[in-house]
């Protein structure tokens, strides 16, 4: 991986969201949705981010886009930071990363047909010259899968698959380098999914895509990364590529969550690991290490200190965890406390 | 669009002809909904009626309404006057007639102008939100705080009385609940993922604003704009009873109805028949209102 190109590269990002309150509607707090993340996303490469709802997953990627502002960090874009870009600037890169929502019935305006949506992506970024544009909306639609005896058909006739196909169709009409798919087949039936992730997958292979694969659901994750990032209350608590993670997963929070991964496989039954407690607040996370409040392994140190991500010697190269106790839990001197598991 | 999907699943729907493109077909739905329903239908006849007597005010009535007859005044309804004269003896009917075009013409650019201001307020303030919704929305509580007729009557009493000022007036006084109505809907649709998409994809404020977001905030201003023709009727009835909109000897019916209020006792349909036409206008629009938002309600299928 380290030898690839780095595509985009995202530093100290931080997202707060501002609690409005009182009579005179100040700003009382923050939501801290995503609190201080950095990672590259490498050329070509599928780069999924993975966490339960909340954590910030989704918050990451509409900030790289700007859709929402970011408080802090920066985020490189080929080396450019994307943030010090006027609004005019912004908009003109931005054919090069587009994005594909989970909502396929809001995703789309209800009042367009194909083609009005299409075209209007084209003529925005203005990628191909007028004339050419009826071309290439045909063409769009055959890389998606789509008829083109479809074209003129409002948005409601489709299902949920052909709605998010044609996000997918906006999305590549810009010919854009990265795309980041929020949530992208969640909303799907499984069967859809499928298909759609291998849509996804022949037009990465075909067009040199870059994806930012945001999800929480792990099958679909391991099916498609090449790397993962796993995120708990706004913080990067392990990121590995795709073997190390599944198979040799270092922190306690992404072991819980592979627990919870269904086995069909009856006599050997991955022992599941029940968390307890719930998920705390991004408004007011807890000090220290973020999981420990519900953390089998945790300990005074964990309550006191945030553990940065680091790399210990067990590790594959560019496989970080974000635990003070990764050696003493590997080498099984630190026993979880019994309750914990079932 | 869930609901539109489940609307035009048609099985329980009366017969409709397949194969009509998806547009049409959306629109004939609506159309069957609201010829379902009885009382909008008739508000609807109603105003057609209505707005058919203003294109032929001139040959349906009997009589010029301007000319007096003084040895006839105040005459009962016959068969020569069908609502009887007036203190000056001219024909009630055919004033009534007449003043048709001046009421809908103050319910209608009174709407089309306070609605133009309103949306345009509104928008602004539910897409941009921050600072600029905050001095809007402050602005717009202002005007409110006044009762509506209460700022027509300030805003006419200041620029003086006269039909183009009235409906200045009740435009002014029209805005802020226009700006409301838009303002909300601007909220609901702009967090859609499909207006990320459009800012995804680079496009200005104004493509977003004009081309996604106002077309699907049209059913519930197009409610409120059917249901404010009503109200700003009835408002400008209001200042021409009190003297202060369309001036004698034009036939407005506030202005009719405040002339009769002095032969109430001996002539009561000098104000009866004025009275009653403003009721029948302003139930009639509100008819078709009401029938309009249940057409639109997705909630609704039957």
């Amino acid at each position: 991986m380290q030898n690839q190109k780095v595509l985009l590269k995202v530093t100290n990002l931080k997202q707060y969201f501002p609690i409005k309150g009182g009579i005179l509607g100040r700003t009382v707090n923050h939501v801290k949705a995503v609190d201080d993340i950095s990672f590259k996303v490498y050329e070509g490469e599928t780069l999924s981010i993975v966490g339960e709802s909340g954590c910030g997953k989704s918050t990451t990627g509409r900030a790289i886009l700007r859709l929402d502002e970011p408080s802090g960090g920066q985020v490189e874009f080929r080396g450019e930071d994307l943030l010090s870009f006027s609004k005019k600037k912004m908009n003109a890169i931005r054919k090069e990363m587009q994005i594909i929502f989970q909502d396929p019935y809001a995703s789309i305006n209800p009042r367009q047909t194909v083609r009005q949506i299409l075209t209007e992506a084209l003529e925005i970024q203005n990628v191909v010259p007028k004339k050419e544009r009826g071309n290439r909306v045909i063409e769009l639609l055959e890389t998606v899968g789509l008829g083109t005896h479809q074209a003129d058909r409002m948005p409601h006739v489709f299902s949920g698959g052909q709605r998010q196909r044609i996000g997918i169709a906006r999305a590549l009409s810009v010919n854009p380098k990265l795309i980041v798919a929020d949530e992208a087949v969640s909303a799907l039936d499984v069967s859809i999914q499928a298909q759609v992730i291998n849509l996804l997958t022949k037009l990465q292979r075909e067009f040199k895509l870059t994806y930012i694969f945001i999800s929480h659901d792990l099958g679909v994750v391991r099916h498609i990364s090449d790397r993962i990032i796993v995120m708990y209350v706004g913080k990067i608590v392990e990121i590995a590529d795709k073997k190390s993670l599944f198979e040799n997963p270092k922190h306690p929070y992404t072991r819980a969550l592979l627990s919870a991964i269904p086995s069909t496989d009856i006599d050997n039954r991955p022992q599941r690991i029940i968390l307890k407690g719930d998920v705390p607040s991004p408004i007011d996370p807890p000090k220290g290490c973020r999981f420990h409040t519900r953390c089998p392994f945790a300990t005074e140190l964990c309550r006191q200190e945030e553990p940065s991500l680091r790399q210990t010697n067990l590790m594959l190269d560019g496989h970080k965890a974000a635990c003070h106790h990764i050696e003493e839990i590997e080498a099984g001197t630190h026993q979880p406390s019994p309750l914990t598991v079932s | 669009m869930k609901q539109t999907s489940q609307l035009m699943d048609g099985s329980n729907l009366s017969p409709m002809p397949p194969d009509l493109n998806p547009k049409a077909k959306y629109r004939r739905v609506l159309f069957y909904k609201f010829m379902r329903n009885k009382t909008a239908l008739i508000g609807g006849i109603l105003i057609i009626l209505f707005i058919f007597i203003t294109i032929f005010g001139s040959i349906i009535a009997p009589y010029d309404p301007y000319t007096q007859d003084i040895i006839n005044k105040l005459q009962g309804p016959s068969s020569d006057h069908w609502f009887g004269t007036d203190n000056f003896g001219r024909d009630i009917f055919s004033r009534v007639i007449h003043g048709t075009s001046i009421t809908l013409f103050i319910g209608f650019s009174s709407v089309i102008l306070g609605a133009t201001v309103g949306v345009l307020l509104g928008i602004i303030s539910g897409y941009y939100g921050g600072r600029i919704d905050s001095i809007i929305m402050r602005l717009m509580d202002v005007l409110l705080a006044f009762p509506g007729i209460l700022l027509a009557l300030a805003i006419v009493t200041i620029l003086g009385g006269s039909t183009m000022n009235v409906v200045y007036a009740v435009a002014i006084s029209s805005i802020p609940v226009f700006a409301r109505v838009v303002r909300g809907s601007t909220l609901s649709v702009k967090k859609l993922e499909y207006i990320d998409a459009m800012k995804a994809l680079g496009a200005s404020d104004i493509r977003i604003i004009f081309k996604h977001i106002f077309p699907n905030i049209t059913s519930p201003l197009i409610v409120q704009a059917t249901l404010y023709i009503a109200t700003a009727i009835l408002s400008a009835s209001g200042l021409s009873f009190l003297g202060l909109g369309a001036q004698p000897p034009d036939p407005e019916w506030g202005a009719m109805l405040s002339d009769g209020r002095s032969y109430l006792y001996n002539a009561p349909h000098v104000a009866l028949f004025p009275g009653l036409a403003i009721v029948v206008v302003v139930l009639a629009f509100n008819m078709l209102g009401d029938g309009l938002r249940d057409a639109f309600d997705p909630k609704t299928k039957e």
